[in-house]
């Protein structure tokens, strides 16, 4: 045990938890004034399912002793069973499992709060709940499982990704794309103006992405050690260079850089770079920075527009794309010299690396996009997924949640 | 008695007071609007996607008196508004019915000024 290391992964897990309420705010402004409750609600409702969901029996589905394919935990260490103050040799060998536990459980949080931006203001509530939390239990524990547990069989193929590119983005990215196309438009898209409420927000609550993210990134190196270090770097210089990148595209295309390209363009490049940071050099991260927003910048601009599906508040565009990306890139810039655990990417030799990180990226895109869409349809039949049009009119605050953000007089 | 509303823009508004107070014209409703006239809205973009139509910021007068100033009413928004550039505004002028005063209920002329 040591308690630098312990007093860092707490402190990471603190910034992680962050993020939450970070993206809350960066999703809440970009909706109409009408739905932002409905989007902070659903965010905090998450805190408080998945913090639950964890402890319960997510922790053992993900983390616990493997059941034999490499697929799925086994329910050894549901409700925390075995899981205390000793520290845990497979994971981690120098802070107590229980810290662990507590890190990997914010990164179980955010995930399916990531999609919340494709289904953004047109979402039954209670349908929302019951597909997060089996999406959660079918999709996120299995991913965290396959990736990150020592039994899983991605994981045993040789996948690198340091802190989610795959478990956390690929895997809500791709679902939600799904959700966007069948979930369908929102009233009105396309034919009239959807205006971001409040910006201010949007930059708030994407600078509280950037600062957790140093927790989320640097934090899974599971150690105050020069691979923190080298994460925490990256972590900064890619989101920096992808910033950077968007506010240039835009002004080169629409004659002025805006500041909620500059900060989704950070955002991306935060995705992009989180399956890399602990294998890639800082000047390696400019790259995956960059391009980061270029790609993300082609399929949300571009793509999303002649594709016309109605990916609200850009769920796929960023956490999807960039996260496949982020996880390629991995395979071609990855370099031993960095991180000796880790391999030798495309461009440092290593063509193997690169396949495994292109075959992971499929299967992932097809796992999660399968279980998905079983979701939607099973919960859709029985529940009914989008609200009625008048209550979509009306607006999620008053429909969902029966209260106002703002009032209009005293 | 007349109604006399006018457009005009943000920046004009403390010009516009202040001529108004010089012709002893001291009550008014403010009121900050969107509109579009001859000037056309604008566009934003957001991630990509260009939004034409939005509406630009006005700032609305109300400001109701008796027939003898109507007309120094009228010159002195123009003097505070006018710059010649496309966007000034516009003023309207209304008959008004009825004006009464909430605090003492005096009604017509009396109730204006």
């Amino acid at each position: 045990m040591n308690a630098g290391d312990t007093a860092w992964v707490l402190m990471s897990t603190v910034l992680v938890f962050v993020m939450t309420p970070g993206l809350a705010f960066f999703y809440g402004g970009l909706v109409r004034r009408k739905n932002v409750l409905s989007i902070l609600m659903q965010c905090f409702i998450i805190m408080c399912a998945i913090s639950l969901q964890w402890v319960l029996y997510g922790y053992s589905l993900a983390f616990g002793p493997d059941t034999g394919w490499g697929i799925i935990g086994g329910l050894d260490w549901a409700g925390l069973k075995g899981v205390g103050g000793a520290p845990n040799g497979d994971y981690a060998a120098t802070i107590p499992h229980l810290v662990f536990m507590i890190f990997q459980a914010m990164f179980a949080i955010i995930t399916p709060a990531l999609i919340i931006g494709a289904f953004a203001e047109r979402v039954k509530f209670s349908s929302f709940l019951v597909l997060t939390i089996l999406w959660a239990t079918l999709v996120y524990d299995p991913l965290a499982h396959w990736v990150w547990s020592t039994g899983g069989w991605m994981r045993r193929l040789g996948a690198l990704d340091f802190a989610g590119g795959i478990v956390v983005h690929v895997s809500s990215g791709i679902s939600a794309l799904v959700m966007a196309l069948l979930l369908g438009k929102r009233i009105g898209y396309a034919s009239e103006p959807f205006r971001p409420h409040n910006l201010p927000f949007t930059v708030l609550g994407g600078a509280l992405l950037w600062f957790g993210w140093f927790g989320f990134n640097a934090g899974s190196a599971l150690a105050a050690n020069e691979l923190a270090a080298n994460a925490f770097v990256t972590t900064n210089t890619a989101t920096a260079a992808a910033g950077f990148a968007w506010a240039l595209i835009e002004w080169r295309i629409h004659g002025a850089p805006t500041v909620l390209g500059t900060v989704t363009g950070a955002v991306a490049g935060l995705v992009a770079i989180t399956p890399a940071c602990g294998f890639v050099s800082p000047l390696s991260s400019i790259v995956i920075g960059a391009a980061a927003s270029a790609i993300c910048y082609m399929a949300i601009a571009v793509v999303k527009a002649k594709l016309g599906y109605d990916d609200s508040l850009d769920a796929f565009g960023v956490h999807g794309v960039g996260g496949a990306w982020g996880t390629i890139a991995t395979g071609l810039l990855a370099e031993k010299a960095v991180n000796s655990a880790g391999a030798d990417g495309l461009f440092f030799g290593g063509l193997h690396q690169f396949l495994v990180q292109l075959a992971l990226v499929g299967v992932t895109v097809l796992y999660a996009a399968v279980v998905t869409f079983v979701l939607f349809k099973v919960i859709d039949a029985l529940l009914g997924m989008k609200v009625d049009k008048k209550s979509e009119i009306l607006g999620l605050d008053l429909s969902q949640q029966c209260e106002s953000a703002y009032t209009v007089v005293e | 008695m007349k109604l006399i509303v006018a457009i005009i823009q943000p920046h004009k508004l403390e010009e516009v007071k202040g001529a108004l107070e010089a012709v002893n014209v001291n009550l008014m409703t403010v009121s900050n609007v969107l509109g579009q006239g001859r000037q056309k809205g604008y566009t934003e973009v957001y991630r990509g996607m260009r939004e034409a139509g939005g509406l630009l910021r006005k700032v609305r007068l109300d400001i109701a008196v008796n027939e003898d100033f109507v007309e120094k009413t009228i010159q002195a928004i123009v003097k505070g508004a006018h710059t010649g550039e496309t966007g000034d505004g516009k003023i309207f002028v209304l008959d008004l019915q009825e004006c009464v005063r909430i605090g003492t209920g005096e009604r017509g002329s009396a109730a204006i000024g």
